[in-house]
């Protein structure tokens, strides 16, 4: 999948798993920044986002650090899911 | 002496779906931000909209107390996390079912919505309304001004297993509703009615089965006694009869031995049986009172014939 | 609105019962706390997935609860009913009492224990309706409140309150204004609630468990340690107490919102230095007047921290000697508050301060150094903070009589 795809379909999945109802796709962008000024989501957003991760990825990240890192913006969630694609890819 | 100045209910207005009474809810949306919408239970909705609108009601309000009655409180939520766990999965749980069912997370949530930083009480079980209204009468005598209190059930499984054959509630039909009150110490023009005074008690011991109608009986007269008042001087028996052919003798025993100049007002065919229907009752009584003069009502309510509450009531003009 | 009341009863503590991980009543929670000896260990009667958490679980089962209790075995007893009766005979006991004018318990969870271990037979077709009732009923977590109140021959006054982990010091302070105000003579106050699945996964949910055991206030503390256990008072007000041993004076309370998240408290600490402030103001007594603070103290990143700037707020040069007690009885919930009461008054009983365990490094933002050792003190007040999710923030405090 290339990014571009990545990011819309991660897009309407946060907008599904937070409920947020009258957030659209198109009201923010890969870059915008995930918490506090940008969407405005809180810790108990994080951790539905990890769990997202999770269950619709396959990736666990308990690393607090690199959770933080991860949850910036719908872009740096994307890069993490590709980058771990190739890590399987060339584990197989 | 205290008044009932403002009422904001979400209550199921004789819809019946599936088998029970079900509120009629308005569009949240109006009433309650998204962004603090987007993680809430129906039930959080029904307890933030309906105290949204009670506060709504009196402009100018300043809180100075939230107290909420609660029976089940979160009960959906708190099954959803539940039967989750319980069908094995341990691991990777999303955390805001758990939020949401801790029982004084409607109380929380007015009290930050409104930011509301004074007292906060949250009381549970078949008599929890009534506890509340105790304890917002406690804080009314102390030095509270203006109390937000209100009763909050909705409806789940959970009455499914409660409404089994030999049970008690048998014949009656389920109910649920939000009804928030603020109650002051000072009459307004746009007060309901004036609430003198609320006791409730228990009879969950065998032992009480044999004479329960007579220790219901001296309870209400050792309760009107306490104002000053004879039977005789209710004018509005507010019966919480429910359908139930084995517990419904009382309300009829009562009016015949009770109450027989009294006229008798029902409820429960408006919001059916659950643990705070008598805050549905108070409301219908203090809108009822607010249209008249000169009357004292007086609500007798029982769950299951062992939780039992009376409420005092005056009109305000 | 600061609580006040023209009618200024006293509020007496004649009596007191206590079941924790750290022991059945007085004297055996009293060694444990002088030998600072850590209970924590494996979950071992709860059957959960969630073995890699620590927890202080009470060192009984089901059955050896109902034989300390004197009750004939029922399999619909509800753990924390066993937890609760037991402490409330204590302390009735203790009192010399009875039965009373009233009760307000605690609890967060009630009766959850029995549902998670016989909900299966909610379908079962050969378990009958009643049975069933008793399994469903467990969900009404007011039904151990009245199981106790019954067990007294209770009637009136009869409440059971949850505020989450300030539940028992909100029902504490509803006792005491109802003394206070004059409305009944002699009430038991508490709380209690046994672990469970429900509460175990929830805050595992919220990745706030500790695998290592809680550590308040420590720079690596890692989370909360659950634990299970019960605490009753009997509060009489002056005239009812008369001519009786007492253990205690609740003389200022206070129960305060931070409205500042849903689960978090403020980095401040805004919302329990406001409490401390009003509980202050009731019992009509300087911050200086403190001899030694119980904490909240759960062992969370933010709790610790938010806790410690808002003592720091209210107390700031003199800060009394301050600890946790959360790394002897674990996080009880809705039992804390009445729990730490207790320890409180085993406190002013043996003039001691409590040591604060599994602490090696006080966490850097705060500029006090909490009580590690068991230490003799002159005590005369103490102030005692509970903190619940959604803001609900409550103070106690107790005077030596």
């Amino acid at each position: 999948m290339i990014e571009e795809e990545l990011i819309e379909q991660l897009k309407s999945q946060i907008i599904e798993s937070l409920s947020l109802e009258d957030v659209s796709p198109s009201d923010f962008d890969a870059d915008t920044p995930l918490f506090v000024e940008g969407l405005g989501l809180d810790s108990i957003d994080a951790i539905e986002l990890i769990l997202l991760l999770e269950k619709k990825y396959g990736i666990k990240i308990e690393d607090p650090k690199q959770r933080r890192e991860v949850l910036k913006s719908v872009r740096t969630m994307a890069n993490l899911i590709l980058n771990n694609k190739q890590h399987d890819i060339a584990n197989k | 002496m205290i008044f009932i100045n403002s009422i904001g209910s979400i209550t199921p207005n004789k819809t019946i779906e599936n088998g029970h009474f079900q509120c009629v809810e308005p569009l949240y949306k109006e009433l309650i931000n998204p962004i603090q919408l987007r993680r809430m239970s129906r039930i959080l909705k029904m307890g933030l909209g309906a105290s949204t609108i009670c506060i709504q009601n009196l402009p100018e309000s300043k809180i100075d107390a939230i107290i909420v009655g609660t029976g089940l409180a979160c009960i959906l939520d708190l099954e959803k996390f539940l039967f989750t766990v319980l069908e094995g999965n341990e691991q990777s749980l999303s955390p805001i079912p758990f939020i949401n069912s801790t029982h004084n997370t409607v109380a929380a949530q007015i009290a930050f919505m409104h930011k509301i930083t004074g007292y906060s009480n949250t009381f549970c079980g078949a008599d929890s309304f009534d506890s509340a209204l105790a304890d917002a009468i406690l804080l009314l005598n102390e030095d509270a001004n203006q109390v937000l209190i209100g009763g909050i059930d909705e409806y789940s499984e959970y009455h499914f297993f409660m409404n089994s054959e030999e049970h008690d509630l048998k014949n009656a039909q389920f109910g649920e509703g939000a009804i928030f009150f603020i109650l002051e110490k000072e009459l307004k023009d746009n007060s309901f009615a004036q609430l003198i005074g609320v006791h409730s008690f228990l009879t969950k011991n065998k032992k009480c089965n044999n004479n329960l109608f007579e220790i219901i009986k001296t309870e209400i007269t050792l309760f009107l006694k306490k104002y000053e008042l004879e039977l005789t001087d209710i004018e509005i028996f507010v019966s919480g009869k429910n359908g139930n052919c084995f517990s419904d003798d009382i309300y009829d025993i009562l009016q015949r031995d009770f109450f027989p100049h009294s006229d008798t007002l029902q409820f429960k065919h408006l919001c059916g049986e659950y643990m705070t229907s008598t805050a549905f009752a108070m409301e219908h009584t203090a809108r009822h009172l607010s249209n008249c003069t000169e009357k004292y009502a007086l609500i007798y309510n029982h769950f299951n014939l062992v939780n039992h509450s009376i409420i005092l009531m005056k009109t305000s003009k | 609105m600061t609580l006040l009341t023209n009618n200024t009863n006293r509020v007496f503590i004649t009596g007191f019962g206590i079941i924790s991980s750290i022991g059945c009543g007085e004297s055996d929670t009293f060694k444990i706390l002088q030998e600072k000896r850590t209970t924590f260990r494996k979950v071992t009667f709860l059957e959960t997935a969630l073995t890699q958490f620590p927890v202080a679980e009470v060192n009984k089962s089901n059955h050896d609860l109902t034989l300390l209790a004197s009750l004939s075995d029922n399999e619909h007893y509800s753990r924390t009913f066993l937890l609760g009766i037991i402490a409330a005979q204590q302390a009735m006991q203790m009192a010399g009492l009875k039965t009373l004018e009233g009760i307000v318990a605690a609890t967060t969870v009630g009766g959850i224990d029995l549902f998670e271990r016989s909900y299966k037979k909610l379908i079962d077709s050969n378990y009958s309706a009643q049975n069933k009732q008793q399994i469903a009923f467990s969900l009404d977590i007011s039904d151990c409140t009245e199981k106790i109140a019954d067990y007294f021959g209770i009637r009136s006054n009869v409440s059971t309150i949850s505020t989450a982990c300030s539940s028992s010091a909100n029902s504490l302070i509803t006792g005491a204004r109802m003394i206070r105000s004059g409305l009944v003579n002699k009430i038991l106050a508490g709380g209690m609630d046994a672990l469970s699945l429900f509460s175990l996964n929830g805050f595992n949910s919220l990745e706030i468990l500790s695998d290592t055991g809680c550590r308040p206030f420590d720079q690596q503390r890692n989370g909360i340690t659950i634990g299970e256990g019960a605490a009753f008072l009997v509060l009489e007000s002056e005239k009812s107490a008369k001519n009786k041993k007492i253990y205690g004076e609740i003389v200022g309370y206070a129960n305060r919102n931070e409205t500042f998240h849903q689960t978090a408290p403020s980095p401040n600490g805004d919302g329990i230095a406001m409490t401390m402030k009003q509980a202050l103001k009731i019992a009509e007594i300087n911050p200086e007047s403190i001899d030694y603070i119980n904490a909240h103290g759960t062992g969370t990143l933010m709790n610790d921290l938010s806790e410690g700037n808002a003592i720091k707020t209210v107390f700031k040069e003199n800060i009394p000697p301050i600890s946790s007690t959360k790394g002897f009885t674990g996080h009880t919930l809705a039992a804390a508050g009445a729990i730490e009461a207790v320890l409180c008054l085993l406190s002013l009983k043996k003039q001691k301060l409590l040591p604060n365990l599994n602490l090696e490094n006080v966490t850097q933002e705060l500029s006090f150094n909490p009580v590690t050792e068991m230490k003799d003190a002159k005590i005369n007040y103490i102030l005692s903070n509970s903190i619940g999710f959604g803001g609900a923030n409550s103070s106690l405090i107790i005077k030596k009589v």
